[in-house]
């Protein structure tokens, strides 16, 4: 059964992209076939993130506007047969995104893969209502800073009001993933801790990415972090989300870079 | 005695993260309550306008309406710039 997953925020600069691409690879690394759509229309950075900037020929626009079939507009990525990117369109406005259009898309990607993830512009305007309307379950990416929980809280009021699902009665699946997470500086009351963040969101956890250099390097050389360092905390990280979402009960941790002493002090379950 | 010092005796007080806890759910419970909601002062804004416009001409841009929200009562402040030749305006009509 396939299921359609939008990745918001409201607010910008959070991870939203590099949450997209590293989730999107890690649930094809277990086997999963799936595609990661751009809805950054005017903005797009989710081709440059996944390394894929340079075969980008037809995009969402394209194929929302039956310029170009869907087929034609998937580009397979290079290292993972099961990875596809449905590219934004650099140039047109996001106008141009009509729900009949999108909701045409998002059936026929049902179709074809068990995972479409939809990369939310930021902001509350049309993109970022257009990549949520469709969706069965939603990961909202929140630093542990006041604006991002904000901006949070109020996506989450959007995504249980102006969604599909919430339209008709339904319930859009909800995670929390805090990203830029520094446990350190949370254990000296320098910012706000995960206790705090789920309480006031009142939202399960889908899980902790710490904040890392392996981030920035992975975006340089457009490679989704799982695959650019398996073995570093912000992989492991994502990898534990991603069989979360697949509904594996995994023991909550901050993984880090010293392994051992952080996983114990911070162990939780998944909620 | 210097700042330094002073931070030094009385122990680490870089504990901000309560402060930001506490701000949010305050917050947060306010705008949710108005979520959905059509926005009250653009609200009040315009009605205010209707009314007195009936009877003094006004520039729309001049009426300027603010609320100021405080910890037990809340401020409804209402500017309204009328133009000076308001009272010939009147006589001339009446």
């Amino acid at each position: 059964m396939s299921k359609v997953l939008v990745v918001t925020s409201g607010k910008g600069g959070v991870g939203k992209t590099t949450t997209t691409a590293a989730l999107g690879a890690a649930l094809a690394q277990r086997g999963d076939k799936v595609v990661v759509v751009d809805f950054d229309v005017g903005l797009r950075n989710l081709d440059l993130v996944m390394g894929a900037e340079r075969r980008v020929v037809f995009d969402l626009i394209n194929v929302v506007q039956g310029v170009a079939k869907l087929p034609q507009a998937l580009i397979r990525d290079k290292r993972l047969e099961n990875l596809w990117l449905l590219p934004a369109s650099q140039t047109r406005d996001k106008d141009a995104l009509t729900e009949e259009g999108v909701r045409a898309v998002i059936a026929d990607l049902r179709s074809r893969f068990d995972w479409v993830i939809c990369d939310s512009p930021a902001g509350i305007e049309r993109g970022a209502s257009m990549a949520m309307r469709f969706a069965d379950e939603a990961v909202i990416v929140t630093n542990p800073e006041v604006s991002s929980v904000r901006d949070s809280d109020r996506i989450i009021g959007m995504l249980d009001s102006k969604t599909v699902r919430a339209e008709k009665g339904e319930r859009v699946e909800k995670h929390v993933l805090i990203t830029r997470y520094d446990a350190s500086r949370a254990s000296r009351g320098e910012m706000l801790n995960i206790d705090d963040i789920l309480e006031i969101l009142a939202t399960p956890l889908l899980g902790i990415i710490p904040e890392s250099q392996d981030v920035l390097k992975a975006s340089n050389v457009g490679t989704p972090v799982t695959l650019s360092n398996a073995d570093g905390a912000p992989a492991r990280a994502y990898m534990d989300a991603a069989k979360r979402l697949c509904g594996e009960n995994i023991r909550m941790s901050v993984p880090s870079e010293k392994k051992g002493f952080m996983d114990r002090l911070l162990r939780r379950r998944a909620a | 005695m210097s700042m330094g010092l002073l931070r030094l005796l009385r122990g680490n007080k870089a504990a901000t993260a309560p402060v930001a806890r506490e701000r949010l759910q305050i917050l947060l419970a306010h705008e949710r309550g108005h979520r959905g909601q059509p926005d009250l002062l653009s609200l009040l804004r315009e009605e205010i306008l209707a009314v007195v416009s009936k009877h003094v001409t006004l520039d729309p841009t001049k009426v300027i309406v603010r609320l100021e929200r405080g910890d037990e009562v809340s401020t409804l402040e209402v500017d309204i710039e009328v133009p000076n030749d308001i009272e010939r305006k009147r006589v001339a009509v009446g």
